[in-house]
């Protein structure tokens, strides 16, 4: 090799290194542009939150407006009830009809269905909140935990549906030949054999849907209502951390503040504990290698 | 050729030895939409044998052997013509019901293809939805089919274990101890051994070999070795048609068609 071709590729090498290194640097940067403000979420509400945080705040009930103390044992109730009906109402429909679009989703009605479900996600919480209230509260005359839950309810069923669809439609056929080739009927073969092979995925559905309802204030303003007082029953209003949030962050006082740092706290770690606990209960033991 | 009279229900022919026909293909042809892949086929598969199908990629030799339990009935937009009879009944028959059909008619898949389960359970799938035993009595039908298998050595103390920490080889023989487990008395095997390597396929063949007694075996494979190593009778497919079929032995040293020798000695496909 001739000096000056050697001494081209060694220049054509420095040149691709370089932009190796500058294609690196630009997706770190990227990718610590994506996880900062996440960071300084988590960062300002735990720095915020934990001050207001005490046995009081789980146990206690709200105090009056401007009275220090207090806490918001029933709104964390009332989330978690909230959450509950919300479940009982958007994972029946939201997983059935996954399983409907990816078995049986090769005709018109299947499309409209997909269709309406991508519409569904993308209508605003409060349009949803709306719709609920002209539904049931207008009907029943009364802000009710039962309202709530199908606003909430209603949000879910299109990303539960979407991800069980895709996760469903991943299972390889080969499996569900193997199950329908030893007698069982289509319908066995998916829920014993299809839906637990997809089982790891649907949970990170129902995670993502359960993780952005539990946050929701908009909605509940308009079905569930709030309450100051200890109210289990789905037929009256009820508390939300969400609601709490908003009704104490608008309030001139300064303890109303920290409590509601504190809700936001709590409202984190709680979404945080469901996901751990479902990853944990339906984690992949039987995980099918690729 | 055997009567088509539905009265007379040729349950087993003697033909040529003690072997009875197990299954009688009669004029089968197979419809993809407008494609035909399989052209009036016409065949007698006797029963406690193992007969190989042997043919170039797409030949229908794969789509033959799917419509011996019917598993071409997923498939949207298929047609099938003709009479499949399994001890002399009609499969293709509307009252005939799938499930009972296929609890006959088992099958092994190209890959190896255990349910995202324990081993345990990836045999007593098939026992429980037919609710042919439970409790004590489950557990010893899994032993018994994981020991007709030749797993059980290997798997006694991993029972537990999820069916895809076994390798390849045993997830294979995983999927034959399954099917063997509603005892069927026809085993289909879609290239068993095609994603495994050769010491797990002999042992495949060794069980093949072991389960011919009391079985009834059609094979799909690409390897005409083993072809010729397993199988008493072979048939040769090409383009969707039965091209020949007869004794493994003059298949392969003698055959009567061109196509078939050409085949069989590498000269193509």
């Amino acid at each position: 090799m001739s000096a000056l071709a050697a001494r081209r590729a060694g220049l054509q090498q420095l040149r691709r290194r370089a932009a190796n290194s500058t294609m690196w640097f630009v997706a770190v940067l990227c990718v610590l542009a994506a996880i900062l403000p996440l960071g300084f979420v988590l960062y300002y509400v735990l720095a915020q939150g934990a001050s207001g945080i005490n046995l009081d705040f789980f146990t206690k009930l709200p105090k009056p407006v401007g009275e220090p103390g207090g806490g918001m044992a029933n709104a964390i109730v009332g989330s978690l009830i909230l959450v509950g009906l919300a479940s009982l109402v958007g994972l029946p429909v939201g997983i059935l009809g996954g399983i409907y679009l990816a078995e049986f989703g090769n005709n018109r009605f299947a499309w409209t269905i997909r269709f309406l479900s991508d519409v569904l996600s993308g209508v605003p919480s409060i349009v949803v909140g709306i719709f609920i209230w002209a539904m049931v509260v207008v009907p029943t005359h009364r802000l009710s935990g039962m309202a709530g839950g199908a606003a909430l309810g209603v949000m879910m069923i299109p990303t539960v549906m979407r991800t069980t669809e895709e996760l469903v439609r991943l299972v390889p056929m080969s499996l569900r030949e193997a199950s329908l080739s030893l007698g069982a009927t289509h319908r066995r073969t998916v829920f014993k054999v299809v839906l637990v092979a997809a089982r790891g995925g649907v949970v990170t559905g129902v995670l993502l849907a359960v993780s952005r309802i539990a946050g929701e204030a908009a909605p509940l303003l308009l079905t569930a209502g709030s309450s100051p007082f200890w109210s289990t029953r789905i037929d009256q209003p009820m508390p939300s951390l969400p609601v709490q949030i908003f009704t104490y962050a608008i309030q001139p006082y300064d303890d109303c503040h920290r409590q509601a740092w504190a809700a936001a706290l709590v409202l984190v770690s709680l979404v945080f504990v469901l996901s751990v606990a479902a990853r944990y209960a339906t984690r992949g033991r039987f995980r099918m290698v690729r | 050729m055997v009567s088509a009279s539905a009265s007379l229900r040729p349950a087993s022919l003697p033909r040529q030895g003690d072997r009875g026909t197990k299954i009688e293909v009669e004029h089968l042809s197979f419809y993809y939409g407008r494609f035909q892949a399989l052209k009036d086929v016409s065949l007698a598969i006797r029963e406690r044998q193992i007969t190989a199908l042997i043919g170039p990629s797409g030949c229908g030799k794969s789509t033959f052997l799917r419509a011996l339990n019917r598993m071409n009935d997923i498939i949207e937009g298929a047609r099938t013509e003709g009479v499949v009879r399994l001890d002399g009944e009609d499969i293709y028959d509307p009252a005939v019901d799938v499930v009972a059909l296929r609890r006959r008619v088992g099958m092994v898949f190209q890959r190896p293809n255990p349910f995202p389960m324990s081993v345990f359970e990836n045999v007593a799938y098939a026992p429980r939805i037919h609710g042919l035993a439970r409790g004590s009595d489950l557990e010893e039908l899994v032993e018994d089919s994981l020991k007709r298998a030749a797993l059980w050595e290997e798997v006694k103390d991993k029972l537990k274990a999820s069916a895809f920490e076994l390798s390849g080889g045993q997830q294979q023989r995983l999927c034959i101890s399954r099917v063997l487990a509603i005892d069927p008395a026809v085993v289909l095997m879609d290239e068993p051994c095609s994603a495994l390597d050769p010491a797990s396929t002999l042992r495949i063949e060794e069980l093949m070999h072991e389960l011919q007694q009391k079985y009834t075996i059609v094979i799909v494979t690409h390897n005409m070795q083993q072809a010729a190593r397993v199988s008493q009778e072979t048939g040769f497919f090409l383009h969707g048609e039965l091209i020949e079929f007869g004794p493994s032995a003059m298949i392969f040293t003698d055959p009567t068609d061109k196509r078939t020798e050409d085949y069989v000695t590498g000269r193509f496909g």
